[in-house]
């Protein structure tokens, strides 16, 4: 890796990433991983880059990140090159070109990032977030890579020492809390939010060189094979300028009449060129409805992004395709075209038949006769026998009576202009309890199978074929994925006072963020004025920089009023066509993402990882003693017994009741010499960070989170808890950005709340342990001052401060629960049950350490948090700087938690990780060691 | 022929059923109260008579069967929504034998009856709202998940939500539709509460007319192409308050009704009558 640091293309683009991380330069897909990998081994082995090596995981993670954007830039190079259609063609249609066709042009290589459009709420609703999606695309890569590592988080990083993305992207409503990072400058949080987008920023200079510099190096490779001037134009405009050969490939399109579309598409092209290539073969200017989908490995089915590389998003997968309606418009009469609504028939006849929308009787032999007036006329009794029908489909399972049901209803329709049968056609169909219901298999909390269904006017929840809740998108604060799974935070109601949140699990990581994603765009598509802009990236961002590219219904709607062409001719197509097609061809099934959901799962997944608040922890009885003050200490004193004690204890899906044990241990350590020794590397990071900080203010979203009772009660799940601190996070940079509320206040609380964990879906207690470490700059001698020897290993000496016990607290749980439930349980958040939680918490405390508790006196300046996660352990850097009496005082926090079932020897794990972390930052101490267990209800009582 | 989800509140027939002398000593009630056996049934003869000769429906009226004291309610034993009735399993085990008459009946008229089969299924019509466009189904003492699910897939072409009743017999002992898009809510907590659920589980917004008595907001609602909007609900003797409420519906031709005696037995206006629109064939 270091080697390839010199390149030239590596240098420049440097700055570039370092301002505009997103933009940044695009690797090629698939050795991004490799590089990634290679950036952090290179950094673990050579601390060289100075003090952050600890932190290249998360690093690595960041590239990956910024790789990944970067290919959405590149992409577009590519495509222009290749796409190039005659300009006199596009002129007409380029009004309707969505924004993103259209700014490209002046996009430069960097350009690409910020052409996707900064998200802006206008509905006031959501805005979105999104924290890993790219990651988690890369991750997601990996996972594909190997198949056994299900849960990306956990498994792959810890075990190849790659860093692996945070999977946790979100989207906020109506909060913008969002994305400007660039304006800020200030400050900060001393929270430690897992997803520090700096993290790059953190990451030494060098490193990040580094990982430019092989990006940079794919980069120029493309570059070479397709012109980068280009890259300016759209590719509609762009002239052909590929001289060079380029690869291409046919793509095969199967199209709502069941007819394939063959295209050739340059290899290395965007979703963009195809999309265009399909549009332009059916005459279709009402466009934004539609998109294309494809299976991937596991055989879901998902959107192709118009904004990225074709290849980068079927990867291993065929190039096949399928045109389908992606978004139904709620009212189709006011769609502007005929040919639009044809299309939109064919789709619901297609929705219809694979029983994706499921009719009665009645309903089902009324839209069959008008799919018959559509595409045969007028009954014609002489010419029509009644088998004539027979070979049409109009049902899932189709009877002679239905079949006579329907001739019967033809006859009915007679004089009916085909558009107006398919206008009536869609009257009916609108009113069908799912129509443009995008349903997605998932459990909630207690692990009970339900639907997730997206549609337009928000999130619906089924049980079987029941509805049982229903939120609107007003009614959404924030949506975010986390491995495996998928949040949503409530707004409050008129009597309750604190935003709820409902987790759901899905049947894996990928099936997670695919619900995230269509959330996104049906968020953004019919709630939004327009989309919200990309992330700009000054510096690294959060989370996958998803966002819905096209353009919202309300554009849509106003694009179509431009429309006066003369209706465009077209054939309307044999349905029989179209059930034939259902036998072959790739469509939307429903029936099939169930069966194949599950397996995906289990290849993915490991047992043992699985985190999810959703999830139930118990522990059995007996074993909860481990969690007592006692036992706590002995744990200290004895490790290993504490892990075996932990493998006993059994995580149940019932109710949670979480126990954590928090073991605070104190250590130090460092001389004040190794302290200056790495002085300089320290103040290096400092400096990028604060460059990159934003100004704190406080919130009201944070308040009100530090305040709620239910703050604290997050905290009781892993991975809510991480999303909070992701949202943390991001209102930080709302903050920055200006926009939005003041903020940090609570910082501080997230992070010890970090400290809180995980239950584990299958797992069985978890265990989960933190390391903090931290450095305060101002002080050193505080360092010197802590206790003395026991740093190393972790185990043994740890001296007992304080225990302190709280008592019960009061958990809110992220739970999905039928409006039933919320009504026994009589919560002021009705949605979220409230589950009692019984905490301990064993504190060992360094003596003097004034700087870290939350207490400090000072002004916050400045805080960044990094965070990476790897196989189990997660390492969150925290930078605060903060102002007292006239000094200012850096402290850098580097927090590594440890998490996984009782599988996990913790005690090892937190050997070494101490081990690794002193190594990596001789002056830092450690201060804090934490050990939580997480137990069943049953011993509530108990203690 | 009409499309989906036209033409709500337009009945052309009711099933009703005579009351059976063992009412008054044997039915089902919450409350113990005595019931004076004729003045049940001169109003629910007055009842069918509204029916039939007042808004002009074709009235089937099954005769009493003395082993079934509850039998009168026949709303419990079925869901006719369109052409399609579905046979329910009561929640009583004493009641589940009133399903046989109503089931011939039912296919006299020509609908497609689908059985409640499932024997952990339990279902009292009491508890199905239908709002002409979607349906709520009250999970109570009578009516559980299993019977919700069943009128769900009976009902494919309706969202199918499920609303915890915790107080009160039935979904719709404390609700029903006013008119189209307007539900008419009693004023006690628990109504209140299943209201908001219901307004929240639901794409389509709903205008609430509120009635100070939990029982008065049992009504009857049609739309009959002679008498356009028709409301029959609780009589001023019985509920005075609530009675005034519904003056406010000048739109409707409202029709008081009484209910004194068979509101004993929880039995309310709806619970009486099961409603068909047959269209004519053609």
């Amino acid at each position: 890796m270091t080697t390839e640091v010199g390149s030239e293309t590596e240098v420049r683009k440097e700055p570039e990433k370092a301002e505009e991380q997103p933009a940044a330069p695009e690797p090629a897909a698939t050795n991004q991983t490799d590089e990634a990998k290679a950036a952090e081994q290179s950094a673990n082995d050579h601390p060289a880059p100075a003090t952050e090596s600890a932190e290249a995981p998360a690093e690595a993670k960041e590239k990956q990140e910024e790789a990944q954007p970067a290919d959405n830039a590149t992409p577009q190079e590519g495509e222009d090159t290749p796409a190039s259609p005659p300009a006199s063609e596009k002129k007409g249609i380029s009004r309707f070109l969505p924004p993103w066709l259209k700014k490209q042009k002046s996009q430069s290589q960097v350009g690409p990032k910020e052409s996707q459009a900064a998200p802006k709420e206008e509905a006031g609703v959501a805005s979105v977030k999104e924290e890993d999606g790219e990651k988690e695309e890369q991750a997601e890569a990996e996972q594909t890579s190997s198949p056994t590592a299900a849960q990306p988080q956990v498994e792959e990083e810890k075990i190849n020492g790659e860093p692996k993305p945070e999977q946790k992207e979100e989207v906020k409503s109506e909060e913008k809390e969002e994305e400007n990072h660039s304006t800020g400058s200030a400050d900060t949080q001393p929270a430690k939010e897992e997803k520090a987008a700096e993290e790059s920023q953190e990451k030494s200079a060098a490193e990040e060189e580094n990982k430019e510099a092989e990006e940079g190096g794919e980069e120029k490779k493309d570059e070479e094979e397709s012109p980068k001037p280009e890259g300016g134009h759209s590719f509609i405009k762009s002239p052909l300028k590929l001289t060079k050969k380029v690869k291409m490939v046919m793509c095969h399109v199967t199209m709502l009449d069941g007819s394939q579309f063959p295209c050739e598409v340059e290899k290395r092209a965007k979703g963009q060129y195809l999309f265009f290539k399909v549009y332009e073969a059916l005459n279709l200017l009402e466009k934004d409805y539609f998109g294309l989908s494809y299976k991937d490995n596991a055989d879901q089915t998902c959107w192709l992004d118009p904004t990225k590389e074709i290849k980068r998003q079927i990867r291993n997968a065929t190039w096949q395709f399928a045109f389908n309606v992606k978004f139904y418009p709620p009212d189709p009469s006011q769609l502007t075209e005929d040919i639009t609504r044809y299309l939109l028939c064919l789709q619901l006849r297609q929705d219809i038949v694979s029983g994706r929308l499921p009719c009665s009787f009645v309903t089902h032999s009324l839209l069959g006769s008008y799919a018959l007036q559509a595409e045969l006329g007028d009954h014609d009794s002489g010419e029509h026998r009644l088998d004539y029908i027979s070979d049409f489909q109009f049902a899932p399972s189709q009877t002679k009576e239905m079949e006579e049901k329907v001739v019967e209803l033809h006859k009915t329709h007679r004089g009916m202009t085909p558009a107006q049968a398919d206008a009536q056609f869609l009257e009916n169909a609108k009113k069908l309890s799912m129509y443009g219901v995008d349903l997605h298999h998932a459990k909630d909390s207690e692990g009970v199978d339900i639907m997730l269904g997206v549609c337009a006017n928000g999130l619906l929840i089924y049980k079987d074929r029941l509805r049982i809740n229903r939120f609107a998108w007003p009614k959404i604060l924030k949506i975010s994925y986390k491995r495996s799974n998928f949040y949503i935070k409530i707004r409050p109601g008129e009597t309750e006072q604190f935003e709820s949140s409902v987790g759901f699990k899905l049947p894996n990581h990928r099936a997670a963020k695919r619900v995230w994603k269509v959330c996104v765009e049906n968020h953004t598509f019919f709630r939004l004025m327009t989309p919200e802009a990309p992330i700009k990236a000054k510096f690294l961002t959060l989370g996958s920089k998803f966002r819905y590219s096209g353009r919202t219904q309300a554009q849509t709607r106003q694009a179509s009023t431009l429309i006066d062409r003369p209706a465009p001719y077209f054939e309307r197509t044999s349905s029989k066509r179209i059930s034939r097609s259902l036998d072959g061809a790739p469509m939307i099934n429903v029936t099939e993402a169930q069966e194949s959901a599950p397996t995906s799962g289990e290849n993915g997944r490991e047992p043992g990882l699985e985190l999810s608040s959703d999830s139930k922890v118990e522990e059995e009885p007996s074993e909860g003693a481990a969690a007592t003050p006692t036992e706590g200490t002995e744990m200290k004193g004895d490790e290993p017994d504490s892990s075996q004690q932990s493998g006993r204890l059994r995580v149940q899906g019932e109710n949670i009741y979480v126990r954590h044990s928090n073991l605070m241990l104190e250590d130090l350590d460092k001389t004040q010499e190794d302290v200056l020794k790495h002085q300089a590397s320290i103040s290096e990071l400092k400096r990028s960070f604060m460059e990159a900080t934003p100004e704190p203010r406080p919130s009201q979203w944070e308040k009100r989170l530090t305040a709620s009772p239910a703050t604290s009660l997050r905290l009781q799940a892993q991975g809510s808890l991480e999303e909070e601190m992701t949202s943390i996070l991001f209102s930080k940079f709302a903050c920055e950005s200006g926009l939005v509320d003041p903020c940090c206040t609570t910082t501080r609380r997230a992070t010890e709340g970090a400290v809180v964990t995980a239950s584990g879906p299958l797992a069985s207690a978890l265990l989960t342990t933190e390391v903090l470490l931290s450095t305060d700059e101002s002080k050193p001698t505080k360092h010197q001052r802590c206790s003395p020897s026991r740093t190393q290993e972790p185990p043994p000496d740890l001296t007992v401060d304080t225990v302190a016990k709280p008592p019960v607290v009061k958990t809110e749980m992220v739970t999905i629960s039928d409006t039933f439930a919320a009504q026994k349980t009589e919560i002021a958040t009705k949605e979220v049950p409230i589950v009692h939680t019984e905490t301990k918490t064993i504190t060992y405390e360094a003596a003097q350490l004034d700087g870290s508790g939350d207490g400090e006196p000072g002004v916050l300046m400045t805080a960044q948090t990094i965070t990476s996660e790897s196989l189990c352990t997660t390492t969150t850097t925290h930078i605060t700087k903060t102002l007292k009496g006239g000094l200012s005082e850096t402290r850098i926090e580097k927090r590594i938690v440890i998490t996984g079932d009782s599988d996990i020897d913790h005690d090892q794990a937190l050997a070494q990780a101490i081990k690794e972390a002193k190594e990596q930052h001789p002056d830092m101490s450690v201060t804090r060691v934490v050990v939580h267990k997480e137990t069943e209800l049953a011993e509530e009582g108990e203690d | 022929m009409a499309g989906v989800m036209t033409g709500f509140g337009n009945f052309t027939h009711a099933v009703v059923r005579a009351i059976p002398s063992s009412l008054a000593k044997e039915a089902l009630r919450m409350n113990v109260l005595d019931v004076d056996l004729v003045k049940a049934q001169r109003e629910h003869e007055v009842y069918v008579g509204v029916l039939k000769h007042k808004l002009g429906l074709q009235v089937i009226e099954l005769p009493a069967d003395e082993s079934l004291p509850d039998c009168v309610f026949v709303e419990d034993v079925a869901v006719v929504c369109g052409d399609t009735a579905l046979i329910t399993r009561p929640g009583a085990e004493s009641r589940r034998k009133e399903t046989e008459a109503m089931r011939r009946a039912l296919k006299e008229l020509d609908l497609n009856i689908v059985e409640m089969s499932d024997e952990n299924a339990t279902l009292d019509g009491g508890d199905v709202l239908f709002t002409g466009r979607e349906f709520f189904v009250g999970l109570s003492k009578r009516t559980n998940q299993k019977g919700a699910e069943i009128l769900a897939d009976v009902f494919k072409d309706y969202a199918v939500s499920t609303v915890p009743v915790t107080d009160g017999l039935h979904l719709k002992s404390f609700c029903s539709m006013g008119g189209p898009g307007l539900i008419v809510i009693g004023t006690s907590e628990p109504a209140q509460k299943a209201l908001k659920i219901m307004q929240q589980m639901s794409d389509h917004r709903y205008n609430k007319l509120t009635v100070p008595d939990d029982i008065a907001a049992n009504t009857i609602y049609m739309n009959l192409p002679s008498k356009g909007h028709v409301l029959l609900h609780c009589t001023p003797e019985e509920f005075p308050e609530s009675a005034k409420v519904f003056e406010k519906l000048k739109d409707h031709m409202l029709i008081p009704v009484s209910n004194m005696e068979k509101v004993k037995v929880d039995g309310a206006l709806t619970c009486c009558s099961v409603l068909i629109n047959k269209k004519p064939k053609v």
